[in-house]
């Protein structure tokens, strides 16, 4: 009974993560942009779908349908204005890549204080779904299982698009290797482009799966952030796919942790991540 | 040499002529200052961007916070030094082989983990969140703050006009040839991190008396591993006097800006960021030479 609780409460945190983690692996697998702001997606996902939910009545559900959509241009936007120009100044990679993250942080800082100054600080929540519902002798919060299953089912929808098409091709090809993508006629610029945006819209749909279940505010970004960081590199930075398994791995042990000693949740995240970058910093599936 | 001696000599007879307002707006000044040529010192030369700045303000902040009511307060200090340094060292010593971005990361880890391991400490074992700390005048702190100020500045640049100023400009072009041409890489690192992080913990430690409470969102604050970044390449990254006027300005202006708008300065804070690497990645030092070197051009242009 206990393994099966953990099991799917390992499950449900699990499909979260994965989500994160799979947004912010496409901006760093391909667009180079290790997205310090990526929480505050989350963040805003969560917080709109807050409000259209107490102020207009719109359903979470719905909500997925219209925070996606509307953060995916807003991605596309940020990658061609902002980090486009970063990459054209920077003089290396490295450079690049150390730039871009801090860059990444003063759009932290911008997003946060704009929902600060949208939302105050309280915290927020609203009840959606809350019944409990019997589930092979476990009582689960409907909320749950509705989010649970919509994050494996976003999971699923991502994996398929990333394995079957082809630009889920062109996307796994530039993150691979961006000159030899390059060469075969991939256009690059459009891909980072592309990149940002789903992972900004991914990003948000995670939030909105989180408000339904979680009380949420303006200051819950980064420790989302330095959970994508950590489930990326856990399952190898620049593997989007990796990423995918790294969060339902992640999401176990939290799970577990959670049993056992509930605020030690992110230390033991964090010791893990450290010494993942001490001992194979390629993560599970990185090259 | 001597205008340096004029400075300082007129900063420290400053709470005699200055109202308090100034004397802690110095203060914060000098603190600033310090974060980011301790950071710069070694995060400039060798490229590498340490996010654990706040760890080490953080640590000298709770050894105050822990010990401030049995020890005098010139011991705290130091001690609060001697926490920053060993954590400097043993993250130095984990983290030799991490590189790059993952360098970064591992030390925002770093921070972030520390806070929440201390988090979790002080509510398992003392059952509180936050905690009462001793108390300093104003006039201490600036003292104490310019001490360690100067402290910091001499540190720094004993460090750049040595052998290990090279090796770290070395480390930064290229650490592996470095390697090869036999300079100990590893204790060149280990020990410019260990000794510069031993001022930001100095300055935690004083700093704290300012609040009469401290918790762990305050004190390891990413904020505080974010400034120094921000401030030294805000002024010019190259040079100390870059990170020293970049620190001064940017100080000066969150000042300013921070009481007509309270509830903005992180946005403005942001965009500065922001703008300064979209247009200006040298900092105020790069901007400045850009300035100069056009001055000397147009003779030569009917060419």
């Amino acid at each position: 009974m206990l393994i099966l609780e953990i099991l799917l409460g390992g499950l449900l945190t699990g499909g979260i993560y994965a989500l994160l983690a799979a947004g912010f692996s496409l901006q760093y697998g391909v667009a180079r942009v290790l997205n310090v702001s990526h929480g505050e997606f989350i963040m805003l996902g969560a917080l709109s779908t807050y409000s259209l939910y107490v102020t207009l009545g719109i359903n979470p559900l719905l909500s997925l349908v219209i925070v996606g959509p509307v953060l995916f241009p807003i991605g596309f936007l940020l990658n061609k204005l902002l980090f486009q120009r970063i990459r054209a100044l920077a003089g290396s990679r490295e450079i690049f890549e150390g730039w871009s993250m801090l860059v990444s942080f003063g759009l932290l800082f911008i997003i946060q204080n704009i929902a600060l100054l949208g939302w105050s600080a309280d915290q927020k929540g609203y009840s959606f779904m809350a019944f409990p519902i019997n589930l092979i002798g476990l009582r689960i919060p409907a909320n749950r299982l509705v989010a649970l299953l919509l994050a494996v089912a976003i999971g699923i929808c991502f994996f398929l698009f990333l394995m079957r098409t082809r630009l889920g091709r062109a996307i796994r090809a530039a993150s691979q290797e961006e000159t030899g993508a390059q060469l075969i006629g991939i256009n690059i610029r459009w891909m980072h482009g592309l990149c940002f945006g789903f992972g900004t819209a991914l990003a948000g749909l995670a939030g909105v799966l989180i408000s339904t279940m979680f009380t949420v505010s303006p200051f819950i970004g980064l420790p989302y952030t330095i959970i994508a960081i950590i489930v990326v590199v856990l399952g190898g930075l620049g593997n989007i796919i990796g990423s995918l398994v790294g969060g339902l791995i992640l999401g176990l042990i939290s799970s577990i942790v959670l049993r056992i000693e509930p605020s030690l949740e992110m230390v033991v995240l964090y010791v893990l991540f450290m010494l993942m970058l001490l001992i194979r910093p390629r993560g599970l599936f990185g090259k | 040499m001597f205008l340096a001696i004029v400075a300082v000599a007129s900063l420290a007879l400053a709470p005699h002529y200055l109202p308090d307002f100034y004397v802690t707006l110095l203060s914060s000044i000098f603190r600033y200052t310090v974060l980011t040529v301790s950071w710069a010192t070694f995060c400039g030369p060798t490229g590498y961007i340490s996010l654990a700045s706040a760890a080490f303000l953080g640590a000298g902040m709770y050894v105050t916070a822990l010990f401030g009511e049995a020890i005098p307060l010139p011991v705290i200090v130091v001690l609060g030094g001697v926490a920053a340094s060993l954590l400097a060292l043993l993250a130095g010593l984990a983290s030799l082989r991490i590189k790059g971005i993952f360098f970064a990361m591992f030390s925002l880890g770093l921070s972030e983990g520390l806070k929440d391991f201390i988090n979790w400490w002080e509510m398992v074992k003392a059952g509180r969140q936050g905690r009462l700390v001793i108390s300093a005048s104003n006039e201490t702190i600036f003292y104490t703050m310019l001490i360690i100020l100067v402290m910091t500045l001499l540190t720094s640049m004993l460090i750049r006009r040595s052998k290990y100023g090279l090796a770290l400009r070395a480390i930064g072009e290229e650490e592996e040839a470095t390697d090869h041409l036999g300079v100990n890489v590893n204790a060149v690192k280990l020990i410019t991190f260990a000794a510069t992080s031993f001022w930001i913990g100095t300055t935690g430690a004083i700093t704290v008396t300012q609040f009469s409470y401290v918790d762990t969102q305050v004190a390891f604050s990413v904020f505080y591993s974010f400034v120094p970044t921000v401030m030294a390449l805000f002024g010019g990254i190259g040079n100390m006097l870059g990170w020293i006027l970049g620190s001064f300005v940017f100080t000066i202006l969150t000042e300013l800006l921070l009481t007509p708008f309270p509830y903005f300065y992180m946005l403005i804070f942001g965009t500065v960021i922001i703008s300064v690497f979209l247009f200006f990645p040298s900092g105020l030092v790069g901007l400045v030479t850009r300035w100069r070197k056009r001055e000397r051009v147009r003779p030569n242009a009917t060419l």
